[in-house]
């Protein structure tokens, strides 16, 4: 095995005294961890192929399996980690780019977890949400200027096409290819349980969803894979992704091996060719390019869709947000560093970008000192983990938040960052039809629904100890958060104040 | 101590206003008495009234009342405004010496008109224009703080109980057609005048008791439209929204109350057609000056006044009418006190505007 041999990360300890030898791990582990060695009449397993998804510890019958992270390790060195130590033998080996999957798990402060909410004692009354109505529907979309009567003085409803959700939550932007048939299924009928939006991503909207419309989202990206007119008019509304937190400034590669019957179908790619969507937009290499696009795809809908643009947060958000503002959309989406993806450069994914929680508050800010606050909605995504974020988001400025690894974790994922391997145990982020049909979408869809029901309930428990009672005031209320352990400048562009001001 | 506009204060409050409808004008002396039936709602440290109709032979001018910490910052206010205004009359405001009213800065009143042609170099409509010199006053000249700013009306307020606050500015005086009062309790001391109410704006001028829930989302909604909220109190950004949606958008009042006290969606979904399509545009074109938290307001304009309580009603207000007179008040003693025999008494629902105006229209 030589210089390349990784000691395996995570061990599969089982204990021999409960194994029963049924071998439901061995069926169930796509990456072939588990054998059975017929001579000795036990179950062995392969700690190198394991990526800890948790899928036979789920599924053991006698609870015989667990994994544990290795304590192999290379002689101590705080600067370099056994992660940059075998990273450099992966690299001298393949000579290739490094891959992962799913957000940046390094540890770079997370603001949210610094920020505290506020609550009535006294001076105002909390308010009982189970007792008192407590309103979280949000409308999505840029607010008209001005008022317009008709002859008899009555208001003319002069409001652009916007979103209405009945929650401040959406499911973000996830591929048919990427994820799998049911996990789309699942998205698509949990967001019109409960009123929301899900969204296509940029691999096209599947023919069988199209009865979901009304809750859809739809992406228009680089590739423009699946993109038509039935498609534009299919969704109540349009994203243009410009950027995409794991990945700022690259495009995506959807390997041929993936591009397989429905989904070559449905992103118009052939069978077997790779599906490539280039860093940039070819047709938009400034801020009035973007103007053209927003602009043919409202064309091309009549005006009847608001247009969102979605963003990775960079440094220089706060100015490219301002553009987009005044480029005619209606919505701009800001994705942190820490956002989800099916695949991405490793390095890329975990260096570049900024916090989506100073992105946030930097946008909004700018655009309300620009006096174009209302000209957009703000979306944020990347990387919103419980309620607790949302009503953060809300109060630093966001109206409404993107969910993406969060309802994949309600679908069953067990972040194990294995999706660019295609091989995904639970059925979410691959295409193999014995994996996919692991993933029933009768109970996914619950599942995704029981969690964002539950949330709206926190939100308005939170909302209600706060003295508020709708949403919209809750909206770029600042004075409700106060930071604890930040230095100056973080609370400067936070925009709050530190706990105990 | 840090002063009122540098840190946000919370206060409960009483208020009260009277109005006459036929445009009858009555000293200060009633609401006086009303507002010092509530003297238990108040804690000394601030107290206000706004008159209508109390200036008729300057109808047509501004009234400025301005504060001044000193003759420096009064020397300077006085360039600005005579570089902006004509002014046809400055006196200092009549005061008596009160026990209970202390630490009196220089209390000024002007009776202004801007010069035509910074007006019209300035191409703003001229209460915009005023708006907008008042705002600049207010935040770049230390020391000054224009207080009332509209026509035949002015602002009369201070630290201290509401009833000296009367006594101090001699209000037995002045006679108006319509009169409200304030008396506060704030949970901080405030440090300097300003921060007591009446709130004004233009003609607007707002008296406010609560704490809203909702302040910072307004707030930082209103300046962006122009708006400075100097002295952080709630009184304030509800007279800028007011400002704001009625002068610059050109809402009227019963549309305003509907958009900062919207009614609950549950309400709006039973709602005839027409008035369901009316209240969600409202809600959804401005979300972000709906107000949430306690607050029951009296809001003076120019002919009228409008009571309004916040969508739950978590503060107390009750509506008196007597003839051509209508009392509004936090308590209903304090309507009794100046009239007994009441046609009608009654507490408006959350969210619900009640709206007076002069019989004849604005005087």
């Amino acid at each position: 095995m030589g210089i390349n041999f990784l000691y395996p990360e995570y061990e599969v300890i089982r204990n021999m005294d409960k194994c029963i030898n049924c071998r439901v791990c061995e069926r169930q582990c796509a990456n072939e961890v588990h054998t059975y060695d017929e001579e000795r009449k036990i179950m062995c397993s392969d700690d190198a192929l394991c990526v800890n998804c948790h899928r036979c510890v789920s599924l053991c019958p006698t609870r015989a399996l667990k994994i544990v992270k290795s304590d192999h390790t290379f002689k101590e060195n705080a600067n370099w980690s056994n992660r940059a130590i075998t990273e450099i033998y992966k690299q001298s080996e393949s000579g290739g780019v490094l891959l992962s999957s799913m957000g940046n798990p390094k540890d770079y402060p997370v603001y949210f977890d610094k920020i505290l909410i506020n609550a009535s004692q006294v001076t105002n009354p909390s308010i009982d949400p189970l007792r008192e109505p407590m309103e979280t529907k949000v409308f999505l979309g840029s607010k008209p200027k001005k008022i317009e009567r008709d002859k008899d003085g009555n208001l003319i409803n002069n409001l652009s096409a916007g979103i209405e959700l009945a929650m401040p939550i959406m499911f973000s932007a996830m591929s048919y290819g990427s994820i799998s048939y049911n996990a789309h299924e699942s998205l698509a009928r949990a967001a019109k349980e409960v009123g929301i939006l899900y969204n296509t991503g940029e691999g096209g909207l599947h023919k069988d969803f199209y009865q979901y419309g009304s809750n859809t989202i739809v992406q228009v990206a680089s590739g423009r894979f699946g993109v038509h007119k039935d498609y534009l008019e299919a969704g109540a509304a349009i994203e243009i992704k410009m950027g995409q937190g794991a990945k700022p400034g690259i495009g995506g590669h959807l390997p041929g091996a993936k591009i397989v019957g429905d989904i070559s179908k449905t992103r118009m790619v052939p069978k077997g060719s790779d599906a490539i969507s280039p860093a940039p937009h070819h047709d938009i290499y400034s801020i009035e390019d973007l103007r053209q696009l927003v602009y043919s795809l409202k064309e091309a809908t009549d005006y009847k869709k608001p247009v969102i643009v979605k963003i990775a947060a960079v440094h220089n958000v706060a100015a490219i947000a301002s553009g987009i503002a005044r480029s005619g959309a209606d919505i701009i989406a800001i994705d942190g560093f820490r956002g989800g993806t099916g695949a991405a450069p490793t390095r890329i994914r975990d260096n570049v970008g900024i916090p989506i929680e100073l992105a946030l508050a930097s946008v909004d800010q700018r655009l309300r000192d620009e006096g174009i606050r209302d000209n957009v909605s703000i979306v944020i995504g990347g990387s919103i983990r419980n309620s607790g974020d949302i009503i953060k988001a809300v109060a630093l400025g966001a109206d409404a938040v993107y969910i993406g690894t969060a309802a994949l974790i309600a679908l069953g994922c067990h972040l194990c960052r294995s999706c660019h391997t295609g091989k995904c145990n639970w059925g979410i982020a691959t295409q193999r039809p014995e994996l996919v049909k692991r993933l029933n979408p009768n109970v996914g869809y619950k599942r995704l629904v029981n969690l964002v029901r539950a949330w709206n309930h926190e939100i308005k428990e939170m909302m209600g100890g706060m003295g508020i009672n709708s949403i919209e005031s809750l909206k770029g209320n600042r004075l409700m958060l106060r930071g604890v352990g930040l230095n100056e400048k973080e609370l400067q562009i936070l925009g709050i104040k530190h706990a105990g001001e | 101590m840090l002063r009122e506009g540098e840190i946000r204060i919370p206060s409960g409050c009483a208020i009260s206003g009277i109005f006459s409808k036929s445009g009858k004008r009555i000293s200060g002396e009633a609401i006086i008495k009303s507002i010092a039936t509530m003297h238990d709602r108040s804690n000394g440290l601030g107290g206000g009234f706004a008159a209508y109709g109390i200036y008729p032979e300057y109808k047509d001018y501004y009234a400025f009342h301005i504060f001044y910490d000193g003759n420096i910052s009064k020397r300077e206010c006085e360039e600005f405004l005579e570089r902006h205004f004509d002014i046809i009359n400055l006196s200092k405001i009549p005061t008596r010496k009160t026990q209970g009213i202390t630490d009196v800065p220089l209390i000024w009143r002007y009776f202004v008109t801007p010069l035509s042609t910074k007006l019209s170099d300035s191409q703003l409509d001229e209460k915009e224009f005023v708006a907008r010199c008042v705002m600049k006053i207010n935040t770049k000249i230390d020391g000054a703080y224009v207080f009332s700013s509209g026509k035949n009306m002015g602002v009369f307020k201070a630290v201290g109980y509401p009833e000296d606050v009367g006594e101090f500015y001699r209000l037995s005086e002045y006679e108006g057609y319509c009169w409200t009062a304030h008396g506060r309790y704030p949970t901080n001391t405030p440090g300097w005048w300003g921060g007591a109410h009446p709130f004004a704006l233009l003609d607007y001028s707002v008296v406010h008791n609560g704490e809203i829930s909702s302040y910072d989302a307004n707030r930082r909604t209103i300046e962006m439209y122009g708006y400075k909220c100097t002295l952080q109190t709630d009184t304030e950004a509800i007279t800028y929204i007011i400002d704001y949606l009625n002068r610059r958008i050109g809402l009227n009042l019963e549309e305003i109350s509907s958009v900062v006290a919207a009614p609950f969606w549950q309400v709006i979904d039973r709602m005839p057609k027409e008035e369901k399509e009316k209240h969600t545009y409202l809600r959804n074109a401005f979300p972000s000056l709906l107000i949430t938290g306690p607050f029951s307001i009296l809001v003076g304009f120019d002919g009228g006044m409008m009571a309004l309580n916040d969508r739950l009603k978590l503060r107390s207000m009750v509506v008196g009418e007597k003839d051509d007179m209508v009392y509004i008040a936090s308590e209903e003693c304090a309507i009794r006190v100046i009239e007994q025999n009441l046609d009608k008494v009654w507490s408006p629902q959350g969210g619900e505007a009640v709206i007076v105006t002069l019989n004849g229209g604005a005087k």
